[in-house]
């Protein structure tokens, strides 16, 4: 299930694997392990709640790594800099606190960056099996539609209320898609607009 | 190094490469060159995959390459636009029908520097140096055709009819009128759109950066043949439904004045006039006046829509004394 994804514009060397899990009961050992900086692992693990589309993810890891070959990272390391991407403000304290995981996470999102050859998607997948509690998922828009907390993302990016009788305009009842992808594109916006002054 | 030296290295697909900004020097396959203002530079790639088209504007900042412009100016435009695309892209101000690329990656100086992680990225930092330097924006690509070529492909086509001996008759034309003077509404409101919900005047409205983007297949909303739009083709009147979409804020600014707004239509107006000599009569009627375009769109029309006779008295004794 952990898929090797090759971000465009990205040099080839710099692969990043994406898995995601469900009914995730060790969260609080896995940010344990993360406060503690246990090297083993120095992975992103982004709350899926907070994550609207494998775009809305991949945005973030593309600014990652290209602000990590530029040498201009925020944070630690080019993992914790994923969930740092994600935000819209350069409070990096705020970014772990709404996009990292928490101790009551349930459904994750883990990123890790290639950084050395030695990381093959089958070592990467070895050492999630035994490190997570919980059900692996395909990294796939299915997964996130059915974990994002749409509500909860509004608020964190400040998108104001949806529009009323909106759907009723479609005809389609609650369009959830549509509704999607109608923030998707101002997220990434902001996204990449973080830090500019 | 002036703009003919930066045509000529253009011409070469070896130099090309070098005028790209890190990191789309390492982009399979490379950005292709569309256009070359004297300012930016815009390339057709993708974003995330080959499979998803997007626009990069790239404004080269090094002194030698481009004296005119230094490197703060070059930031400051960037950020500007990019911060009216990202604010035009929200849900509520394009239900009001704004609709503008969205933006999907920025850079507003390659050279800035948080804190340096060590030897790791050096050898990236290396090739990162030999690029250009500048600022970019990554953006949605606007499917579809500017108004100036749909227009273009109108006349293009009446005329094809008329030199094959077979002529456009009168009720094709009035077709063909409806279909066009739609299109003039639609623009207008859109603008207006712009004006009110939007909260922006465009600075640079010209039929170049308007463009109109077939409705999606997904909505079902497509009639038939996508594929002629745009295309001047004489054998072909071009399919002129679909939104009407906003580019190049590069010129824009926020604002909510009047006389900005009135600016902003009388730009629009003077290019119609120079590039579309045959739908200018119109311009008045359909694009400002009509209840379906920039006089329905917003409470305060009226008011701009007045304006702009005062701006217009000016531009004519502009051209009078100058
Ligand atoms: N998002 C887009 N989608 C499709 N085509 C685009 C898009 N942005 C720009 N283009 C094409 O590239 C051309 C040049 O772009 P643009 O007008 O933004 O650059 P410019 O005029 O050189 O910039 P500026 O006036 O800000 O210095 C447009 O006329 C259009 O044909």
């Amino acid at each position: 299930m952990v898929e090797k994804i090759q971000i465009a514009h990205i040099p080839d060397d710099l692969p990043i694997y994406v898995a995601c899990y469900k009914d995730v009961q060790n969260a609080s050992f896995l940010k344990q392990q993360l406060l503690a900086g246990n090297q083993v692992y120095n992975y992103a693990f982004v709350d899926a709640t907070t994550i609207l589309s494998r775009q809305h993810l991949l945005a973030a890891a593309f600014r990652a790594l290209n602000d990590h070959i530029h040498d201009r990272l925020k944070s630690n390391n080019v993992h914790s800099e994923i969930v740092v991407c994600l935000s819209s403000n350069n409070n990096i304290g705020d970014a772990f606190r709404r996009f990292g995981i928490q101790d009551s996470t349930k459904d994750l999102v883990i990123v890790k960056v290639g950084l050395s050859p030695e990381f093959a998607s089958e070592s990467v997948e070895g050492h999630l099996k035994d490190a997570i509690e919980g059900t692996p998922v395909p990294f796939d828009d299915a997964f996130l539609r059915q974990t994002c907390d749409l509500d909860k993302l509004r608020k964190t990016y400040k998108l104001g209320k949806p529009q009323q009788g909106k759907t009723v305009m479609n005809g389609n009842g609650g369009h959830a898609t549509d509704e999607r992808s109608d923030i998707e594109v101002q997220v990434l916006g902001l996204m990449a607009l973080r830090g500019a002054t | 190094m002036s703009t003919t030296e930066l045509q000529v290295q253009a011409t070469d697909a070896q130099e090309l490469i070098h005028l790209l900004p890190s990191p789309f020097t390492n982009t399979q396959p490379a950005p292709e060159l569309l256009t070359q203002g004297a300012e930016a530079l815009v390339y057709k790639t993708h974003f995330l995959t080959p499979a998803q088209p997007a626009i990069l504007k790239f404004r080269p900042s090094k002194a030698y390459r481009h004296p005119t412009l230094d490197a703060r100016l070059t930031k400051q435009r960037v950020l500007a636009e990019a911060r009216v695309l990202v604010k035009l892209s929200a849900p509520d101000v394009r239900d009001a029908g704004v609709h503008v690329p969205g933006v999907l990656a920025l850079e507003w100086d390659v050279a800035r520097k948080v804190k340096n992680t060590g030897a790791e990225v050096e050898r990236y930092r290396k090739e990162a140096q030999g690029a250009v330097s500048g600022a970019w924006i990554l953006m949605e690509f606007v499917e579809g055709s500017s108004v100036k070529d749909l227009l273009r492909g109108v006349d293009g086509y009446v005329k094809g009819r008329a030199g094959s001996g077979n002529a456009v008759n009168a009720e094709e034309m009035v077709v063909i009128e409806q279909e066009v003077k739609g299109l003039l509404r639609r623009i207008g409101r859109a603008v207006g759109a712009l004006h009110s919900k939007g909260g922006v005047v465009h600075g640079d409205l010209t039929s170049s950066n308007v463009m109109v983007r077939p409705y999606r297949k997904d909505h079902g909303l497509v009639n038939g043949d996508g594929d002629a739009h745009g295309e001047a083709e004489e054998d072909r009147c071009p399919n002129l439904s679909g939104d009407v979409v906003l580019i190049d804020f590069g010129l824009a600014t926020q604002s909510t004045q009047d006389e900005d707004r009135a600016v902003d239509l009388y730009v629009l107006e003077r290019a119609f006039g120079s590039t579309h000599p045959k739908q200018e009569g119109w311009f008045d009627a359909e694009v400002l006046k009509h209840q379906d375009g920039y006089k329905g769109s917003f409470k305060g029309s009226n008011v701009v829509v007045k304006r702009l006779e005062e701006v217009r008295m000016r531009g004519r004794k502009r051209s009078m004394i100058g």
